[in-house]
């Protein structure tokens, strides 16, 4: 790792003390004079159409301020949602909302409105609506064919062998494509597993409810909402409220948890704002956590099937992958193409194919959640890839090292030429002798087998690999006469604290202290640049690089200044310590605030009023805010792509599963991870342990329920739902990680985002460690609770299909 | 009219700071009243509107119910002494090891400081239909919902169903009943004690409430004789994650044991029935036999006789049979 000054560092974010302390200010926490409260009344049944709404009642209850119905809204074009419906297709749906005094006058508003509905059909389960005869969750199809909606049915699958848990592969599909040759690969290898697997669904459930609070003032709207992204979520809002983004003023300083449930906000923050505008005075709307269990997005499930052929020498010599996902009702989630992609990166098969079909269910909206696609691909593969290590008698850490990606590996579908594309690196190897020497594998797997009681030890180790990048935003900071140096951050504040730990590469590059740095941020009439949203672990590569750029920019213009008024060339002056200086005397220079009036005297390209022409335009209007107020360093990420940047993880879990309660104890967990550059360990290791405890969940315990008969969720309760809890956590022990801090050679920094790769990691180690304590007991199906670990021990009759959804 | 969750609507509060205060609340209000422990019971009762009590009496403020204190060569714990003060006090864990344990498994550290021990024994069923407000049996209705065709069962009766498929979901409740409890209920009408085994209602006697607590009753206090103070014993709940789960089923069992022969013993278990159920086969099974690993499996057998599992439930009955069967083994939970 190069001698860095910040970069690698611990440090206390900006934002520290304010949450420790309960005064950082969530969408909720705001008020404003005469705020009204927002209530949503929501579709009983899984799919209907309204046929009339009678308001007469609430609208004379003193308090009543204004209702909302989709009829005041602008349709959505197919099979997009919009945040009101008078066609709801999931139970939970929003139909109306009413603007009251209080949250108790506009709840029991809701209670006095008349909704008459025409039930239409549903589907819960893909499959019941591939059937022959089977309902469609929409009206106008139950698929997209070519961005078409469309209907499929498979006429021509034998039913009873999906009846009876098997996945036929030739229904009509949506997606396919193929790299090399499956049907030779598969033929050529030495042992094929042929498995059918399943994923659930699963809510996203962030410990912050999405809120939304707005008022207008001189026609302007400001809008307090829970985001991960502040700047990319400035334009869908103004685009749902229905005005220009220059009218409308979006704050999002902190938020409690997306895991991409808010990457632009949500659908639904339009509601408070329109409320609003027919009320004429602020609207609140806090989302319950009922409410948040339907329209607060979720992970799509996967129903698959696959074939996977192996060399004697563990070598893969092909994959075929087949889903079905489970879409929900509404746009088409991108986590079933997703899936193979991961798949052929993480295995690297020599051929691979996937076919697939996204098929909408009336079940609710579906939106990336952590790692999508990537999750489901660890999941359900990992645990497959250590069967295969047990039947062929290698080492599963050895079977992950066999088949490992390097370098610039190739990755996922090719596009129209037949061509792959590539990774810009993968230390996977590297991070394979980090789990077998740093955190000792072998010792953990010294321990499979293990009697303890009634107890057995079962250990599993399963690679993750995700996305953990974008390119090509802005950055943007002034150097002004205080001496500070303020960096404009466009990204959110989701918790994962890359809004700080990206801008401290702009001080790096000046080699000045962080104490000197202030970090803009969550409020886009603070004149925030081009940014990258707060998702798909994409702002630690974007926003290093975007600062990088800034930070270089605003070096060469003090070195340009320095040399101006002392004399010499620019390239004989360097900056460190808030100051620029003349090399080898050191004396001689100025310090920032002095440059920063200079700067403003020069003015042109120094202080802002000259900006470069590649950058987007709204960093060309942040920074024509700006222009004037010191020295301006701004510029476009301009670097090498290099490829699709994907960071890695290597997660090694101990689990104790007792063989006459079922009950599964996680033990140990380690992860050693490829991220390239570490920024800052701190928030390395909180996404390292965050995502991980968030993959034990989806493993053992998080998962929704449905009565299919009426197509409703029965498991509405926070506490029904398992979301993961800290008590989860393995408590004898802290959890270890390991990373093997090489930087990415196609960034100056050198640092991937880590995020999503993480949960993986978690997830299919603790499934590998109960299917190695169960021997030859496979599962294929998340989650694995109690009932299916103690079915399969006792040899019971299974209480449900393997393919069954939301059981 | 159009149905919204989770918003509690008003209601008139009232906060007495006597027992006799809230008697006379409850004597007023009758049916129309709500008594309110530590609320994690009632709170979704009430936000979810199923439940609407013109009043809610708050026994927060009422201080005389949250003594433990010795009683009678036993101990006598106020109803409203919270599970971590049940858990965490020396005369419980010292003599009544079995009622602690049982407390300090319940839900999550957050909960065990707000719930208490009156609110964890005289809870509702969690059966999602009828929490839901389906109008089931329970509700008044005519249906069980959870005892369908589709009906998603898994967390539901193997035995003692009538109509009705709940459980009883307190992790307190067969600790109480194995160490032979009573409950002191006060109402307007007097103060009657109620033997634990006996204060639960199964849906055949009356499906629509879980214990004999009627309206205007207040729960004041839970006695534990010293019948079983020291014995051995045994809880263990399993649940699918070890925090903030209901129990699919557990056990609590107290047992006299005097050179390896079992004197006597009291098996009761939850999770599994409409009440807290005492397992008198599992007990014989065992009473004036050598302890040893046969005679528990035969234990754990009997307590299966006659099981009804339903749909998605048929793993309980492996689950009661090796709990029953651990329990009579002892050691570590």
């Amino acid at each position: 790792m190069a001698d860095y000054k910040l970069i690698g560092k611990p440090y206390e974010t900006a934002d520290l003390v304010a949450k420790a302390t309960g005064r950082a200010k969530y969408a909720e926490d705001f008020r404003a004079d005469g705020m009204l409260f927002a209530k949503l009344l929501v579709s009983p049944m899984p799919h209907g159409r309204v046929r009339s709404i009678d308001t007469s009642a609430a609208e004379a209850m003193p308090g009543v301020e204004a209702i909302l119905t989709a009829d005041d809204l602008p349709a959505a074009d197919a099979p997009n949602e919009t945040s009101l419906t008078n066609e709801p297709k999931y139970e939970g749906e929003p139909i109306l909302a009413v603007a009251a005094v209080d949250e108790t006058t506009a709840a029991d508003a809701i209670e006095a409105i008349r909704v008459d509905m025409e039930p239409l059909p549903f589907a819960v389960d893909p499959l019941d609506s591939l059937r022959p005869g089977g309902p469609d969750a929409r009206l106008d199809g139950n698929t997209m064919i070519n961005r078409e909606l469309a209907t499929v049915k498979w006429n021509n699958v034998d039913w009873a062998a999906i009846d009876n848990g098997e996945l036929p592969t030739d229904g009509e599909i949506s997606e396919e494509w193929e790299v090399g040759d499956v049907e030779a690969g598969l033929a050529e290898a030495d042992m094929v597993l042929d498995e059918v697997l399943f994923h659930q669904s699963m809510g996203h459930q962030p410990m912050e409810t999405r809120t939304a609070m707005a008022y207008w003032q001189n026609g302007k709207c400001y809008l307090h909402v829970s985001t991960q992204s502040t700047l990319r979520t400035h334009g869908f809002a103004a685009r749902g409220i229905g005005i220009a983004p220059e009218d409308l003023v979006l704050v999002s300083e902190y938020c409690g948890g997306g895991f991409g449930s808010k990457i632009f906000g949500f659908i639904q923050m339009n509601i408070p704002a329109l409320l609003s505008q027919k009320a004429g005075k602020p609207v609140m709307m806090r989302i319950t956590r009922q409410d948040e269990h339907f329209i607060g997005r979720a992970r799509p499930g996967l129903q698959g099937r696959v074939r996977i052929g192996f060399r004697r020498d563990g070598r893969i010599t092909a994959m075929d992958m087949f889903a079905v996902q489970d879409n929900g009702p509404y746009g088409q989630s991108g986590d079933f193409v997703v899936w193979p992609d991961m798949a052929s990166l993480m295995y690297m098969p020599l051929s691979h194919r996937f076919r697939g079909i996204s098929v909408y269910t009336n079940t609710p909206p579906r939106s990336p959640q952590r790692a999508p696609g990537g999750l489901q691909a660890v999941s359900m593969f990992a645990p497959l890839m250590q069967k295969a290590a047990r039947q062929l008698d290698i080492d599963p850490l050895e079977l992950i090292r066999i088949n490992a990606p390097a370098g610039q590996a190739k990755i996922g579908r090719p596009d129209e030429n037949g061509q792959q594309g590539n990774v810009t690196s993968a230390f996977v190897a590297e991070i394979a002798d980090l789990a077998e020497q740093d955190l000792d594998w072998p010792a953990m797997r010294a321990r499979s087998g293990r009697r303890n009681g009634s107890k057995v030890t079962g250990v599993g180790v399963a690679l993750s690999s995700f996305n953990a990048g974008a390119w090509g935003m802005d950055g943007l900071l002034t150097i002004r006469p205080d001496g500070k140096v303020y960096i404009q951050q466009g990204i959110g504040n989701l918790g994962t604290e890359s809004v700080f730990d990206t801008a401290r590469v702009a001080m790096e590059v000046l080699q000045t202290d962080w104490e000197q740095a202030e970090v803009i941020w969550g409020d886009t009439s603070k004149h925030l640049p081009w940014s990258t949203v707060q998702a798909g672990s994409t702002t630690t590569w974007a926003h290093t690089r975007a600062n990088q750029a800034a930070g270089e920019d605003a070096k060469r213009k003090l070195q340009e200044i320095a040399a101006r008024d002392l004399g010499g060339s620019a390239d004989d002056y360097d900056v460190a310590d808030g100051r620029v200086f003349r090399r080898g005397a050191r004396s001689t220079g100025l310090s920032f605030a002095q440059a920063a009036q200079r700067a403003i005297e020069l003015g042109g390209r120094y202080d802002g009023h000259e900006l470069p022409e590649d950058i987007n335009a709204v960093t060309v209007g942040a920074a024509t805010a700006l222009a004037g107020l010191g020295l301006m360093g701004v510029a476009k990420d301009n670097y090498a792509v290099g490829g699709r940047v994907i960071s890695h993880a290597i997660g090694i879990a101990e689990v104790e599963v007792d063989l006459e309660t079922g009950a599964v104890e996680l033990k140990d967990y380690r992860v050693a991870t490829d991220v390239g550059t570490v920024i800052n360990p701190r928030t390395l290791a909180a996404q390292l342990h965050g995502g991980g405890i968030q993959g034990f969940s989806a493993a053992l315990a998080q998962k929704w329920v449905y009565d299919r008969r009426w197509g409703l969720q029965v498991s509405k309760r926070f506490y029904a739902n398992r979301p993961p809890t800290f008590l989860d956590v393995p408590h004898e022990q802290p959890l270890q990680w390991a990373a093997q801090d090489k930087p990415d050679p196609f960034s100056p920094v050198g640092a991937k985002g880590v995020g999503e790769t993480a949960e993986g990691a978690g997830s299919g180690a603790v499934l590998c460690a109960i299917a190695d304590a169960l021997g030859d007991g496979y599962f294929n199906r998340t989650p694995l609770m109690t009932d299916m670990i103690l079915t399969k021990l006792e040899n019971l009759p299974p209480a449900f299909s393997r393919l069954a959804a939301h059981v | 009219m159009a149905v919204i969750r989770d918003m509690m609507p008003a209601f008139e509060l009232f906060q007495p700071t006597t027992t006799d205060e809230a008697l006379g609340l409850l004597d007023e209000y009758r049916e129309r009243a709500w008594v309110l422990a530590g609320g994690l019971d009632s709170f979704d009762w009430l936000k979810d509107r199923v439940k609407r009590p013109a009043a809610v009496v708050d026994l927060g403020g009422v201080e005389a119910l949250r003594a433990i204190r010795p009683a009678g060569g036993g101990l006598e714990i106020g109803a409203m002494a919270t599970l971590r003060e049940v858990s965490r006090s020396p005369d419980v864990r010292e003599r009544y090891a079995l009622l602690a344990d049982a407390a300090e498994i319940v839900a999550s550290p957050q909960i065990r400081n707000q719930g208490t021990l009156g609110g964890n024994l005289a809870q509702d069923t969690r059966c999602w239909y009828y929490r839901d407000g389906w109008n089931c049996y329970r509700a008044g209705g005519t249906i069980c919902y959870a005892d369908t065709p589709t009906a998603m069962n898994r967390e539901h009766c193997i035995l003692g169903a009538s109509r009705c498929v709940a459980v009883n979901p307190s992790d307190t409740a067969p600790a109480l009943v194995a160490l032979d409890g009573e409950l002191e209920i006060h109402s307007s009408g007097g103060t009657r004690v109620v033997a634990a085994e006996d204060f639960f209602v199964g849906p055949d006697v009356d499906i629509m409430r879980m214990t004999v607590l009627e309206p205007g009753d207040l729960l004041t206090a839970v006695r534990l004789p010293d019948t079983w103070a020291g014995a051995r014993f045994y809880f263990e709940k399993s649940r699918d994650r070890q925090v903030w789960d209901f129990a699919l089923a557990a056990v609590a069992s107290a047992a006299k044991i005097t050179n390896g022969t079992v004197e006597d013993i009291r098996i009761v278990v939850n999770g599994v029935a409409p009440t807290p159920l005492r397992l008198r086969a599992s007990e014989d099974a065992v009473r004036g036999r050598q302890l040893n690993d046969e005679v528990a499996a035969r234990a754990g057998e009997a307590a299966v006789q006659g099981v009804r599992p339903l749909n998605h439930n048929g793993f309980k009955v492996a689950l009661l049979r090796n709990l029953v069967m651990r329990a009579v083994r002892g050691g570590e939970a």
